[in-house]
């Protein structure tokens, strides 16, 4: 007979390597969804432990205690108190701790305690203690806590066998009455009385080195200095757009000579017609030109995923607070901005860590403007069609200067908004507290940096896949029919349904420089921002015949003037041309007004900017 | 409750420079210029080791104001802004 599904929750401060022990438990077999009518992440994944029993794990969000003053601290304690809506009270609660800095986790585990569930210590990271010198008495610190006690290798094979062989045997334990909770938020006393018994206990059975990290103090001698501090960040964000331009040229060649060749094959292999039409053209270059890009999202995802490792991020937060502050941004918006560059959802999602209430709408709101990686496919179309590839200075590529331009123009639009907000809506202001634990620097882990890759890729495939294929699908379809009349001596499209709607719209979009193939190309843009790419190489592929489709910035380079182009690059940085991002914010802010507030501002915006670049090009005699 | 402010005389860790390394003697939230409510601002620190007997050393300050700090706590490192830490009385 099988045994029941046993339900599992890890808790722990941020930092405690929480997320790590996940990794070491499930693999790949993770599921990342929302906690129903909130929009915090829920982590959950599965894992079959020694003796047969199925487990599903949940990693809860990190907190330092069950006060709950955040949306993602209350769905910890919720879920630990079993009052969560919809969610099955965890069998065993395993609270995970970071070896080398047991105060604040032994203390927030006293506080456990009181939710009278099962319970469990985890001595996480317990190479890097013993190897500082920490020793810990598990047995009698076991008996101190009055809780079960394993240690654990979160990121080495088998270093969570230790953790499995305990599971199985408090699983086989369970009591079937569950000790009542006397749980109740804790005073400022009790919470100094609470923290001086953890101490107590350390006292008693750790005993610590006596030199901290000597590497973590050697980095952060450079990294927090106050000026080479922030050149070594303006050095990695630098370093970071020079790889997503540079590195992933090669791979993104091969994918779409690829792309070509598979199309090539479908137009010899089906007779002319529409389905060859269709294929070719609608699906295989439609949804090939966006798939292209993957290897600059998983580049930007690497490093994002390895300063978050490396305990990196933490430290630009600190080193941006009082900048950040100058334009009425928390410090703790840094790491959520910075998200944003890969994609502004999970930047808006990451808002959660920021709990007063106006600098979160400030971040919120700006967060869109941070150039996300679905902007990349339509700046480096551009870029590559318009800007020659030479040298500037001896070194730098000048391509790669426009990109890092337009990225600091996204990152000076959004201080500037910012700026605005808090000059009109909350003048009275007064910061947030900025705290943050700096953690110590780790060694990034390959494993758990290609976990993380892996799902964000798969999410990038799916909507490819999904939302840009229906698109992909419906211009298609849009510059297809109706068909041209019998002996019609115009290019197809310019009988269809797109050009009739390209068409409308197009002379509000003459004054910036936009013709109406542009316009065409936007609309489905509005359901992802690569799309509009995607959309281009459809609409100008129909139109030229598969020889345009091979190349589309080259065709690009003969219909449109440098002027349209930089107008076009302007539009991106600001446009709201994402459907997503809209629903995220409505979701996140709980309100039409600010979804509404951040269409228009945007909108505005692009508007003025590309009216002002294409003026501008077309009076230096780029028209 | 500023008439109920302790007044013993005391150094806050806001207004020590980089280098300084000494003990918590308590907290005190009120009279700061926090945003934060007293008890909440108290509550913050102690769940970050901030409590009497820590030892305290100010390791990094930022370019701005020579704010936020970085305090070493201990074995941990935390970063705050000198306004609030403000409330930690040292010797």
């Amino acid at each position: 007979m099988e045994s029941p599904l046993m339900h599992l929750a890890l808790v722990g401060t941020p930092n405690s390597g929480k997320t790590s022990l996940f990794n070491a438990l499930t693999g790949s077999r993770q599921k990342v969804a929302n906690y129903p009518g909130v929009t915090v992440e829920r982590k959950e994944g599965s894992f079959v432990t020694p003796h047969g029993r199925q487990v599903s794990v949940v990693d809860l969000p990190g907190t330092y205690s069950l006060r709950g003053r955040s949306p993602d601290e209350e769905i910890t304690r919720d879920f630990v108190l079993g009052r969560a809506k919809g969610e099955m009270p965890p069998d065993l609660i395993l609270c995970v701790a970071d070896s080398t800095n047991l105060r604040l986790t032994i203390r927030l585990l006293l506080e456990l305690k009181n939710t009278g569930r099962p319970l469990a210590l985890v001595l996480n990271m317990f190479d890097i203690a013993t190897r500082r010198g920490v020793t810990v008495d598990v047995p009698r610190l076991s008996e101190a806590l009055g809780v079960p006690v394993v240690t654990s290798i979160a990121v080495r094979k088998g270093g969570t066998a230790d953790l499995l062989r305990l599971t199985d045997e408090l699983l086989s334990a369970v009591p079937a009455v569950d000790r009542q909770s006397n749980w109740h938020p804790l005073t400022v006393p009790e919470l100094r009385a609470t923290q001086r018994e953890a101490d107590r206990i350390i006292a008693d059975t750790v005993s610590l080195p006596a030199r901290p990290d000597t590497w973590t103090a050697r980095i952060d001698a450079v990294v927090l200095h106050p000026v080479g501090g922030l050149v070594v960040l303006l050095l990695i964000l630098f370093v970071m757009f020079q790889a997503v331009f540079a590195w992933a040229q090669p791979l993104m060649e091969l994918l779409s000579s690829g792309f070509d060749a598979l199309g090539q094959l479908v137009h010899d292999g089906l007779p002319a017609g529409l389905l060859q039409s269709f294929l070719q053209n609608g699906v295989i270059s439609g949804v090939g030109s966006v798939i292209v890009f993957l290897p600059q999202i998983i580049i930007i995802f690497l490093f994002i995923l390895l300063l978050e490792d490396f305990g990196y991020m933490a430290r630009a937060a600190f080193l941006m607070d009082r900048i950040m502050g100058g334009a009425g941004l928390h410090g703790r918006a840094f790491i959520p901005l910075l998200s944003s560059f890969a994609c502004a959802i999970p930047g808006i999602m990451a808002t959660r860590v920021i709990d007063n209430r106006r600098d979160r709408l400030t971040t919120i709101l700006i967060a869109p403007l941070m150039t996300c990686s679905a902007r990349i496919p339509v700046y480096t179309l551009i870029i590559s069609a318009f800007i020659p590839a030479k040298e500037v200075w001896g070194v730098v590529n000048l391509q790669g200067l426009v990109m890092f331009g337009l990225y600091a123009a996204g990152i000076a639009s959004a201080l500037g908004v910012s700026f605005v907000i808090k000059f009109l809506m909350w003048r009275d202001y007064q910061p947030a507290p900025f705290m943050l634990e700096l953690p110590d620097y780790k060694m990034p882990r390959a494993r758990s940096i290609a976990i993380g890759i892996y799902t964000r890729a798969k999410m990038f495939l799916q909507r490819a896949g999904t939302t840009i294929f229906a698109m992909m699908v419906l211009i298609w379809f849009l510059a297809s029919f109706p068909q041209p009349p019998a002996g019609a001596t115009e290019p197809a499209i310019n009988y269809s349904l797109a050009a009739m709607v390209g068409k409308v719209i197009a002379p509000l979009l003459s004054p910036i420089g936009f013709n109406w193939q542009i316009a065409v190309a936007l609309i489905p843009g509005m359901a992802a921002r690569e799309v509009a790419v995607a959309a281009l190489g459809t609409v100008y592929a129909i139109e030229g015949g598969k020889e345009a489709a091979e190349q589309i910035g080259q065709v690009l380079a003969t219909k449109w003037s440098l002027a349209t182009a930089l107008s076009l690059l302007a539009w991106y940085i600001f446009a709201p041309q994402c459907a997503s991002t809209l629903a995220v914010i409505r979701r996140e802010t709980g309100s039409w007004v600010w979804m509404g507030v951040t269409f228009a501002y945007m909108l505005a915006l692009a508007y003025a900017a590309s009216l002002l670049t294409y003026n501008i090009a077309v009076a230096m005699g780029a028209g | 409750m500023t008439e109920n402010c302790d007044t013993r005389p005391h150094q806050p860790l806001g207004l020590a420079k980089r280098g300084y390394a000494g003990t918590i003697q308590h907290l005190s939230a009120c009279g700061t210029n926090s945003s934060l409510p007293d008890a909440e601002l108290e509550s913050r620190l102690i769940e970050l080791g901030f409590v009497e007997g820590a030892r305290v050393e100010i390791l990094h300050e930022g370019i701005v104001g020579r704010d936020p700090i970085a305090v070493r706590v201990d074995n941990i490192t935390v970063a705050v802004r000198r306004r609030e830490a403000m409330a930690i009385i040292v010797a």
